[in-house]
């Protein structure tokens, strides 16, 4: 019962630097595991192989054993970090919505997603409520795991907390398994019940990191 | 008054636009072609009351023969421009989404067409299907789609990219779902900006063809052949000839051109509210 890239490796093109060389990871369902690295760590790379937005050049991502769907609503979502590129900038957001299934007003409620913002197009909302919809939308689809890269990273502090409580409640709730990409140390010792450290080793375990000073 | 916003107010003008258009299309259906024969006591006439055009050399009345001629201008020009913009958005498209030689095979194909003048291919194809309106017709449409399809194509392109349509995919949604709600959508502006843009390019092609005597016959009111036979008669001073009728025909060129404008001010997301 876990997603796991075994032995990945990925680059962009035959002569392009590997990104990813031998990448293993897991994760379990209930889970909530921070993968931290500073900037060009392939962290977005990785966040992409294990929701199949990208297939690795070698190696695998296995869905409890298997890899993952090609066809249905895949069981696995991400959630990017930029909000604005992940929503149609022609449809109102209801339909936006609606995309991943019916509307739940317990989800709504819980992110303070407006009823009259439903009707909006996506580029009269900040960018803040945007993530919600997205964030919103990912938790609709019925997914078990959940891969957020950098969900919060442009966000106020107030609004990061909001977002991050109420998805590890859904996740509590419905026994998710949540991948969260960061590089904050402290919203990573905050949320997850396990840190993997990229810089430490390349996909190795790490143990908790202590919060450094360099870190926000 | 109740203050309508700008997309209302694009609204009404827009369908204000469509039924005049519409009017003097009908209009020009119902002048039955008798009564626009003339005769020789009333040739040359400069525009007055009984003829607000003037009349021309064989004495028939010119608003009459503009308008007549203006509605077989739009039909050729508005048939032509929807049957090229529609072969644009399928060719574009199959372009864009099959594999890699049926888009080399369309961008040969639209080098080629485009690589012969507009002219010499409409005469070929208008004289090979028997000239008249439907050779005209089919000429134009076949030589006009090239350079929609190429901006489809990239269009096209460039949307299978977005981040939305990955996700899209990932929430179980079919290719066929994915092309009909993400991106033909945003193809309706480029699909009306094209229409807009190729319909005085198909009406000055079915002028210069009937010009040339490859297109409609000379004793149709097309408003090409009107401005061929008046170019005879400006040296003798029938400027209402030339004029009126060619007013007309930027005029019809430029309410069409507005009808672009509300219609994509009324299709774009981010003028909604305004």
């Amino acid at each position: 019962m876990a997603l796991e890239a075994k032995q990945v490796f990925f680059r962009y093109g035959n002569r392009q630097p590997w990104i990813l060389k031998d990448c293993s990871l897991a994760f379990e369902k209930g889970e909530c595991l921070a993968v931290f690295a500073p900037s060009g760590y392939g962290k977005t790379t990785l966040a992409m192989l294990l929701a199949g937005y990208l297939q690795p050049v070698k190696g695998e991502i296995l869905l409890e054993g298997s890899p993952l769907p090609k066809s249905g609503v895949c069981p696995v979502q991400l959630i990017c970090q930029h909000p604005e590129k992940a929503i149609n900038p022609r449809w109102r957001l209801q339909r936006v919505l609606e995309e991943s299934g019916n509307l739940r007003d317990d989800v709504l409620d819980a992110f303070g997603i407006e009823k009259a913002w439903l009707s909006r197009f996506p580029r009269e909302l900040s960018g803040g409520e945007l993530q919600r919809f997205c964030v919103a939308r990912a938790l609709m689809s019925g997914a078990d795991y959940l891969i957020c890269d950098e969900i919060s990273t442009m966000l106020d502090v107030i609004t990061q907390a909001q977002i991050w409580r109420v998805v590890l409640k859904e996740a509590q709730k419905r026994h998710m398994g949540i991948l969260a990409v960061t590089h904050n140390r402290r919203l990573a010792q905050k949320i997850a019940t396990r840190v993997l450290d990229l810089t430490a080793s390349n996909g190795a375990d790490a143990p908790l990191p202590a919060s450094s000073p360099l870190a926000l | 008054m109740k203050k309508h916003n700008r997309r209302t107010r694009a609204l009404l003008l827009a369908l204000l636009t469509a039924a005049l258009l519409l009017t003097i299309y009908l209009l020009g259906h119902l002048i039955q072609e008798n009564a626009v024969t003339g005769s020789f006591l009333t040739a040359r006439q400069p525009p007055s009351f009984a003829h607000p055009f003037g009349t021309d050399a064989l004495g028939r009345d010119l608003l009459l023969r503009t308008v007549k001629g203006l509605s077989v201008s739009m039909t050729v020009g508005s048939a032509a421009s929807v049957i090229s913009a529609v072969i644009a958005v399928f060719v574009g498209i199959a372009s864009a989404i099959g594999s890699r030689w049926v888009d080399s095979l369309i961008n040969w194909v639209i080098d080629l067409v485009m690589g012969v003048p507009h002219t010499i291919l409409i005469i070929l194809i208008s004289f090979a299907l028997g000239r008249g309106l439907k050779g005209l017709l089919i000429g134009i449409a076949a030589t006009h789609w090239c350079s929609l399809a190429r901006l489809i194509r990239g269009e096209v392109l460039q949307l299978r990219s977005q981040q939305y349509v990955a996700v899209s995919r990932k929430l179980g949604k079919s290719s066929g779902w994915i092309l009909i709600h993400h991106l033909l959508p945003h193809l309706v502006p480029q699909f009306f900006v094209g229409l807009v843009l190729m319909f005085p390019h198909a009406i000055l092609h079915e002028a210069s063809i009937s010009f040339l005597g490859f297109g409609l016959p000379p004793e149709q009111s097309a408003i090409g052949i009107i401005l061929s036979e008046s170019m005879r008669y400006l040296s003798i001073g029938m400027w209402w000839s030339a004029v009126l009728p060619g007013a007309t025909l930027v005029l019809i060129v430029l309410l069409i051109d507005r009808l672009g404008e509300h219609l994509r001010t009324i299709l774009d997301p981010s003028s909604a509210q305004e």
